[in-house]
């Protein structure tokens, strides 16, 4: 057996073991949260007893609804063992309406210390300063961000931007708005670095243009780029690391919401045409490219199909949620000896327009 | 030959992208090109560097330039191209047929539209003799100088040309000619099915002596167009009216939209409307409709019937042949949907009243037609009783006209705006009211096609007052 045949067996068993470990944590009475007690007793089989590997949740579990986190009120998702401890409530989505809510305690400051370890000195120095351009309120992702300054041993400056806000003035085609907001946001940005000294950003794809645009970000003193939030195909990546970082800046793409965590991206470049390719902070999170029209079945490596994230923390159990992203399965490889999804952008994003915003 | 990957030029080095698409042929599908697609972040980045592109042709002098263009003609009629990033060439038969194949144009209206531009870039001292009213080259060169007993002194309005262009005409390729000559650099977005003419024509620029610099050539996405619309300084875009609306306030960006372009005779001329049903067929029909100076309307005081069957007879059993026959007067489309829906348009209006079709009974089939895997719009020629009718005003891209009745003294009030009018009357009061009417940008005085231009006298936007602004000036002796 190979090396990396090796790994993926490994990383398959301990899937398999964590998968058993979080079913039982969250449909034990002992430990387990009302929701998914109150859903084992109408679904009639217990999972507790019946899953005994991460296959098992495929094969018997639905798709979970995004629905119960913005109807359900928060305290059904606590599972009884962290009863008496406040809980962080973050948000995603809510353009209108009512938003959808996850609770969590620790889980993003385990997601993010690990994902640290991936980071280079050199271009994300320690014991400096960051700074995050982008959605804050109320997010994982504005505590997530500072914490993993704070594990480096640095602190980190804020700008927000509402995406909420921005959607609004998009869909109501109010563009000279939407294209203010986004320059008072960069004015923002653009303050601190010109004020502070500051060697680390957090911020997505357009921002980061934007602020490169109006500042040499190489001269600024930015030595690292850390960026997410919308879609990056080839060209883009390509643009980005070539044009905006200046093959200099270290230009760090992650894939991840609220709900999972944080996916990091494997080494990519000219000899690989810029195809990102992330894999899930496994087995925490998992990540599955399916068939849209048959989602218990993967599709092939290197073929298209949507994209279903299964959670499986202590604090939250979050089984085959389909996301509302597309992606190209990709073979597990070394570091990461399980399924990575590639090229993420949103689902159908072939069959018709849509608007990510201009943030 | 090996399928060509076209490149992005950024300031006239090639730029290969990793998105790319492909340019089919209309009838088989079959692959002519691949076409780099840039995101509209290195159009910005390269925006920044429009000084250096300016600076590149402000080497030459306006004459040198005048003179570069013209072998640039040569070239781009006669010569071999690079068409392709690995050294691929064209040969004007290659132009004609590949362009023929994924545009839709027969061949003999590709040439029609090679000439044209070939005559507008070996007359381009006419052209600019015409656009600055007579200014002595070597002023343009300076800045400032003295002609016609006074001091005159100009400066540039841009950085750049922007030019968002369309797929269906390379005719007009023509007007951004002499943006080049008046050394303002160009940076276009080609018209997703026809990059041909434009990097022909870049090509051939280059391959005569001009600077590559002075050439953006970027196929991309919308926003990569609006950046292009809105931060050029000054622009040109092409297309329909929902497309062009956005800009219809903006000094900044010149609309070459729907021409509406007509013909109007006289109450002293309409007895002799037989002797001009030629010339209001040709004004219709000629370069397959596809015109902004096609008329779509034909404007008569009486015998609005009987005008309209006389046009039906004659354009009615026009039909598709081949794309090589000399005689051909009709152009494929390049995207069928777009014939279907026009088609469909057509079907849908002619049911309100007030309107009747007089091709269909010359016709014989529906309007229609799939030939050779192409799809065809035959002529259409609708008599409408009034401009009430939603047919009466209206434009498409195939041979279409509309014939409507209207008291000569009603029909300034009632036509509305007109690229090019074709008026057929020696009644010199009418003339005259012609003469004052805001809503017409040509006007041809007697039996004149619509479809003939003069290069020294821009129909639509004078590119020199575009591009330049006078400056009043004192100098110290």
């Amino acid at each position: 057996m190979s090396d990396l045949n090796q790994k993926v067996q490994e990383a398959k068993a301990q899937l398999d073991a964590h998968a058993v470990e979080i079913v039982k944590w969250h449909f034990s009475p002992e430990t387990g949260s009302p929701f998914w007690l109150d859903w084992a007793k109408e679904a009639g089989w217990n999972p507790a007893e019946e899953i005994t590997c991460f296959q098992d949740i495929v094969a018997k579990f639905p798709h979970f609804q995004d629905e119960w986190l913005r109807d359900l009120p928060n305290e059904i998702w606590r599972p009884k063992a962290y009863d008496g401890k406040p809980f962080s409530i973050f948000e995603t989505g809510g353009t209108t309406g009512m938003p959808k809510q996850r609770i969590g305690w620790e889980d993003y400051k385990i997601d993010y210390s690990a994902f640290s370890e991936t980071l280079s000195d050199e271009h994300f120095p320690r014991n400096h300063y960051w700074m995050m351009v982008g959605p804050t309120g109320p997010r994982r992702l504005r505590l997530a961000i500072e914490h993993l300054a704070n594990v480096r041993g640095c602190s980190c400056y804020f700008v927000d931007l509402d995406p909420r806000w921005v959607k609004r003035l998009i869909a109501s085609k109010q563009y000279d708005q939407a294209r203010a907001y986004m320059d008072h946001v960069i004015d923002q940005a653009t303050t601190i670095l010109k004020h502070r000294s500051v060697s680390a950003l957090f911020t997505t794809p357009k921002l980061l243009e934007a602020m490169a645009e109006r500042k040499d970000l190489i001269k600024a003193g930015i030595k690292g780029v850390f960026c997410g939030g919308t879609t990056m195909d080839k060209q883009y990546t390509r643009f980005l690391v070539e044009e905006i970082c200046e093959n200099q800046i270290g230009f760090v793409p992650t894939y991840g919401n609220t709900l999972m965590g944080l996916a990091r991206h494997r080494p990519f470049g000219a000899d690989n045409d810029y195809s990102i390719t992330y894999h899930a902070p496994q087995p925490r999170a998992v990540l599955r490219v399916v068939d849209p029209k048959q989602t218990e079945n993967l599709v092939d490596y290197d073929t298209w199909g949507r994209v279903e994230l299964t959670t499986l923390t202590k604090e939250f159990f979050m089984p085959r949620f389909l996301e509302r992203d597309e992606a190209i399965r990709r073979a597990p490889w070394d570091n990461d000896p399980w399924d990575g999804v590639a090229e993420v952008r949103p689902f159908g994003a072939m069959e018709k327009t849509i608007v990510e915003g201009v943030y | 030959m090996a399928t060509p990957h076209i490149p992005c030029l950024r300031l006239g080095d090639p730029y290969v992208s990793l998105n790319q698409i492909e340019v089919t042929d209309y009838r088989d599908g079959a692959v002519k090109a691949t076409v780099s697609q840039v995101n509209a972040g290195v159009i910005r980045r390269d925006l920044e560097r429009m000084d250096e592109a300016r600076a590149a042709l402000c080497k030459f002098s306006t004459a040198e330039l005048i003179a570069i263009g013209a072998k640039a003609g040569e070239i781009f009629l006669n010569g071999e191209v690079q068409i392709g990033v690995d050294g691929e060439t064209q040969s004007p038969e290659q132009y004609i047929e590949t362009l023929s194949s994924t545009s839709g144009l027969p061949h003999v209206m590709v040439k029609r539209n090679m000439d044209k531009i070939h005559y507008a870039l070996t007359h381009m001292d006419v052209v600019l003799n015409g656009l600055t009213r007579g200014i002595d080259p070597a002023i343009l060169d300076a800045g400032v100088g003295e002609q016609f007993g006074t001091q005159v002194c100009f400066y540039p309005t841009s950085k750049a040309l922007g030019l968002v262009m369309p797929s269906n005409s390379p005719a007009v390729n023509s007007l951004w000619l002499p943006a080049v000559a008046l050394k303002t650099p160009i940076i276009m977005k080609p018209g997703r099915d026809e990059p041909w003419t434009p990097i022909r024509l870049i090509q051939s620029f280059i391959q005569a002596g001009c600077p590559k610099e002075a050439f953006g050539f970027y196929p991309t996405d919308y926003e990569g167009a609006a950046d292009i619309l809105n931060r050029c300084g000054r622009a040109l875009i092409f297309g329909d009216k929902s497309t062009t609306d956005q800009y219809a306030n903006n000094p900044a960006i010149q609309i070459h939209g729907p021409g509406w372009s007509k013909i109007l005779i006289g109450d002293d001329e309409i007895e002799n409307w037989r002797d001009h049903i030629d010339l209001i067929a040709g004004s219709i029909a000629d370069n397959g409709g596809r015109s902004c100076v096609n008329a779509s309307a034909v404007v008569v005081p009486k015998y609005g019937r009987e005008i309209a069957d006389a046009l039906g007879q004659k354009l009615g059993p026009v039909k598709p042949t081949t794309v090589d026959d000399p005689e051909a007067k009709l152009s494929g489309f390049a995207n069928p949907k777009m014939g279907e829906w026009i088609d469909g348009a057509i079907d849908a209006d002619l049911e309100e009243a007030g309107c009747e079709e007089m091709t269909a009974k010359y016709r014989e089939g529906d309007r229609k037609v799939v030939t050779d895997g192409g799809t065809y719009l035959r002529p259409t020629i609708v008599y409408c009783e009034s401009f009430e009718h939603p047919l009466s005003n209206r434009e498409f891209l195939c041979p279409y006209a509309s014939v409507v009745e209207v008291p000569q003294a009603e029909m300034l009030n009632q036509m509305g705006e007109s690229l090019v009018v074709t008026a057929i009357t020696k009644d010199e009061a009418f003339q005259a009211d012609l003469l004052a009417s805001p809503l017409i940008e040509r006007l041809n005085l007697g039996p004149i096609s619509t479809m003939k231009i003069s290069w020294d006298q821009p129909h639509e936007g004078n590119m020199f007052e575009f591009l330049y602004k006078r400056r009043s000036i004192g100098m110290a002796a």
